[in-house]
């Protein structure tokens, strides 16, 4: 996969270049291929889901494009410049590739406005106030206007997950990494998380890099599904979601949906027994 | 509740505080402590003053200490009415007070920067945990060589005892903050300077209050053993004092009094934490102070 077939993306902001990108982990004096000469090319404004057997690298591919993880082989670019390449492993974390954790991480001890407004006032972009007004002002439109002033620990994890989200996008990022951030939810809150997620991509356009296990959940929201091999992890298998936006939860039900959940699904399951098999093996 | 409206402002400060205080006297604690206490001190009279078993009778009982306690004519010198016994108690306290500012000033900082920093807790943890395990009495006699007077040298065994505890527990405390929290600092735009004041340290708030809370007992531990030891006033020195000319009653009343003191000490650094935690009490659904 190099060339981008997508038709969705409008956006020549927040592309992303993978090329040949490969990870070797360490542990312990064992070399582990965690990603093995993997290509993607997301375009400015696509909501690209990756799915694939758990363990596989896909987080591993979304740390190297945040700059938590290096990579060991080939090159990542964002928008044109190099983010991480041979010549320099790790990328450097920047605001405009903000990332919403598996467990989320807003912090603890300071409040949904406090959290949000956080980004512009450390990069020094605005200062406290107009942080703060900015800060209610989207939290007003993402439906948070009472819960502003409470902590993470008083509020609902959905409404932490989408305070989470407005945390990352006050920052006008280029790309939002998601790393399988409704994992934990029920499938009601789940649907709800689904709707204002794609609200906000329909007001921004953001890229959108998506990690997920839910399959339903990766066609539901994305333009593309990208299918991983079990460890070492390498595109399998690309399905395009070619379903008009804005969408609904009329979708879910309709033929077209349920065609493609089975396409990726079987692709999938090919996997998952093989990293399930492999797994067994390690053990043994 | 008719007083209270669904939704309506809550209350806040004082009139929070006679709140939680009224609801506290409709739940069993103070009761249970009350009964606790009337228990503890019923055994003692039983065992020291009417039964007068061995070897508890040869220690004065409540009654005598109590009696003695209030007396504006004390038998042995020393009670709620005479000057010495304050005195003994500020003494004291103050020493607390400088040597738990000492520790706290010096062992919050060395703690974050050990466990932010890989390589300053490469060269710092080792001497640390070389001088962590010397019993604070075995650090008297080096105490009294190197200050001279009382005063200094009972200041510094309480800090020192108290400092290695606060640096090891705020040490741990940053160690313990999810890496996520950093990550996330880190892709929301942050400085080095910005990660240490908004992750860091209230990150590892939560873990230094805990250590605070046993190193002002280790404190007040240390404090005594040092005016034991030597001294001119002071809770400790009371006691060993009274034990040395006899005084068995006004020593039983020393040893309570430091007892209580520490218990309100302790008390303040937890009050003082619950403050800085708001979120924690408001995430437990207690409401803020």
């Amino acid at each position: 996969m190099t060339a981008n077939s997508n038709s969705h993306s409008g956006n020549s902001r927040g592309a992303i270049s993978i090329r040949n990108v490969s990870k070797v982990y360490d542990p312990g004096g064992v070399n582990v291929l965690a990603v093995d000469d993997c290509s993607l090319e997301i375009a400015g404004g696509e909501v690209c889901m990756i799915v694939g057997p758990s363990g596989c690298g896909k987080t591993t591919l979304l740390n190297a494009i945040a700059g938590f993880h290096s990579i060991s082989e080939g090159q990542i670019d964002l928008d044109g410049e190099m983010l991480c390449g041979p010549s320099k492993p790790l990328a450097d974390q920047g605001a405009d590739r903000v990332v919403v954790f598996q467990n989320g991480a807003l912090f603890p001890w300071k409040t949904l406005a406090e959290n949000v407004a956080y980004g512009p006032v450390v990069q020094g972009v605005m200062n406290k106030n107009e942080a703060r007004e900015k800060s209610i002002h989207m939290l007003d439109e993402a439906g948070l206007s009472g819960v502003a002033d409470k902590y993470p620990g008083e509020v609902s994890s959905g409404m932490a997950r989408r305070a989470e989200i407005v945390r990352a996008l006050i920052n006008d990022p280029k790309v939002l990494l998601l790393d399988e951030p409704y994992r934990a939810m029920d499938a009601l809150t789940k649907s709800i998380m689904h709707e204002s997620l794609l609200e906000v991509y329909d007001r921004t356009k953001v890229t959108i890099f998506f990690i997920t296990h839910d399959l339903e959940e990766a066609i539901f929201l994305g333009d593309r599904v990208i299918v991983m091999t079990t460890r070492p992890a390498k595109t399998k298998k690309i399905v395009d979601v070619k379903i008009s936006r804005p969408r609904d939860y009329r979708l879910l039900s309709s033929e077209e949906f349920r065609v493609l959940v089975e396409e990726t699904k079987e692709a999938v399951h090919e996997e998952a027994v093989k990293a399930f098999e492999a797994g067994e093996r390690e053990l043994a | 509740m008719s007083n209270q409206s669904v939704g309506g402002v809550a209350p806040s400060g004082f009139r929070l505080m006679l709140l939680r205080s009224a609801r506290a006297l409709r739940t069993p604690m103070p009761y249970l402590a009350f009964i606790g206490i009337g228990l503890w001190l019923g055994i003692y009279f039983l065992l020291n003053e009417y039964w007068k078993l061995f070897p508890f009778y040869k220690i004065p009982g409540p009654v005598e200490v109590v009696t003695e306690w209030v007396s504006r004519d004390p038998i042995w010198g020393t009670s709620l009415f005479t000057e010495d016994y304050y005195r003994n108690i500020w003494v004291s306290c103050r020493r607390i007070g400088i040597a738990f500012a000492l520790a706290t000033g010096l062992g919050v900082p060395l703690g974050l920067f050990m466990g932010w920093s890989q390589k300053f807790k490469d060269y710092t943890f080792p001497v640390l945990e070389t001088l962590r395990p010397i019993p604070i009495l075995a650090w008297v006699p080096l105490a009294i060589v190197m200050f001279a007077g009382f005063e200094t040298p009972i200041i510094y065994l309480a800090t020192l005892a108290s400092f290695f505890v606060t640096a090891l527990n705020t040490m741990l405390g940053v160690e313990s903050i999810d890496e996520s929290y950093f990550r996330a600092a880190g892709c929301l735009g942050s400085k080095k300077h910005h990660v240490f004041f908004h992750v860091v340290v209230p990150g590892a708030l939560p873990f230094i209050f805990t250590g605070l809370q046993i190193s002002i007992g280790v404190a007040w531990f240390s404090l005594v053993a040092a005016e034991m030891i030597s001294g001119d006033y002071g809770l400790g020195y009371m006691i060993m004092d009274s034990y040395m000319v006899n005084k068995y009653t006004t020593m039983v009343m020393a040893m309570l009094t430091l007892g209580f003191v520490g218990w309100i000490t302790s008390a303040m650094v937890r009050i003082a934490g619950n403050r800085m935690m708001q979120y924690r009490q408001k995430a437990l659904g207690q409401g803020g102070v």
